[in-house]
């Protein structure tokens, strides 16, 4: 299977972009851009994520049979995700229903944005 | 191929479906690592939806420089790592070890520099309890568990990958492996860049966002 070897150049460059990518993220740290610096630092490590999965980790040159393990791991995280943000970012969409039930309890009260 | 100093095990007929199957069960292993992790990185994302003035707040105490040279850090380690896997794929038994070698300083130096921050956080009262840091909000407590839950269990993966890694270095000086037959490399070397994908995701939810707001 991974019997071609690959290049080392090639891992040069992936290291090379990684680190670009290092000062990127940090560089965009430093300026406010309010929500989007969120969305820029998480766009930023999944793109690193890639990076690393696909080439150090040759996902890219590996069966198909590797390819459905890989993505198996993620659909559950995904799934853990997606389930419980529906309970959380959907509190108080239902009417007569307190929308921040953790106020009736012992937490302490959200502060407000 | 099936020749390789009884490097075949009886179950596989030939070297590259041992491979695979090596392959597939590492990535087995990793899908629970993913979902262990994920656990709490649900839990950052919950508590930051719920609070995310007093993590705002939190996270401006993290100390971005260890962060930054640490990412830069387990990065390279990453690089030596894959360079480890090159070598031995060209039967270079000599600098399989070297970059293994390699790799395991990266690691260490981590550790170091992550013990220092370790210090460093301490010594600013950002454990969470009755003697937390006054001034914050109490739930950037949350945060800091939080920090010091996912670092925690990063920093064990870091040390078991040099033991794991030390292994692979003294065996490939015994001449246990080759180009035929490197499996146990390959099988680490996943492990490592997983140590490190975690890490990518660590560093802009622990010490960027909010940098600056």
């Amino acid at each position: 299977m991974s019997s071609t070897i690959i290049p080392k150049k090639i891992f040069i460059r992936v290291w090379a972009a990684l680190l670009v990518l290092l000062l990127l993220t940090w560089s965009l740290a430093q300026l406010n851009l309010g929500k989007f610096n969120a969305v820029a630092a998480l766009t930023i490590a999944v793109a690193k994520m890639l990076l690393v999965i696909l080439y150090f980790m040759h996902v890219r040159y590996s069966s198909r049979l590797t390819w459905i393990f890989v993505a198996a791991g993620f659909i559950w995280l995904v799934i853990l995700v997606d389930l419980t943000l529906s309970d959380y970012l959907t509190r108080g969409w239902v009417p007569g229903v307190p929308d921040k039930t953790w106020e009736h309890g012992v937490w302490p009260a959200p502060q407000k944005d | 191929m099936a020749e390789a100093h009884g490097a075949l095990a009886e179950q596989f007929e030939e070297l590259p479906q041992q491979q695979e199957a090596s392959m597939l069960g590492m990535w087995t292993f990793l899908a629970t690592e993913i979902l262990f992790f994920g656990g709490l990185f649900m839990s950052y994302i919950a508590y930051r939806s719920i609070y995310s003035q007093a993590f705002a707040e939190a996270s401006k105490h993290t100390i971005v420089l260890f962060g930054t040279i640490n990412t830069a850090i387990l990065l390279t380690s990453s690089l030596t790592m894959v360079l480890a896997v090159h070598s031995i794929q060209e039967n270079n038994v000599k600098w399989t070890i070297r970059h293994l070698l390699l790799t395991i300083s990266l690691a260490c130096a981590f550790l170091v520099l992550k013990g220092f921050e370790y210090r460093q956080d301490l010594h600013e009262n950002l454990w969470p309890g009755p003697h937390f840091k006054t001034g914050l909000p109490p739930q950037a407590q949350i945060f800091w568990f939080l920090y010091w839950a996912m670092t925690g269990l990063h920093a064990l993966h870091v040390t078991v990958g040099i033991a794991v890694l030390s292994v692979m270095a003294f065996l490939a000086g015994r001449g246990k492996f080759s180009a035929t037959y490197y499996n146990p490399i390959d099988v680490t070397a996943l492990y490592w860049h997983f140590v490190d994908i975690v890490w990518i995701f660590l560093y802009p939810l622990l010490y960027l966002i909010n940098r600056s707001s």
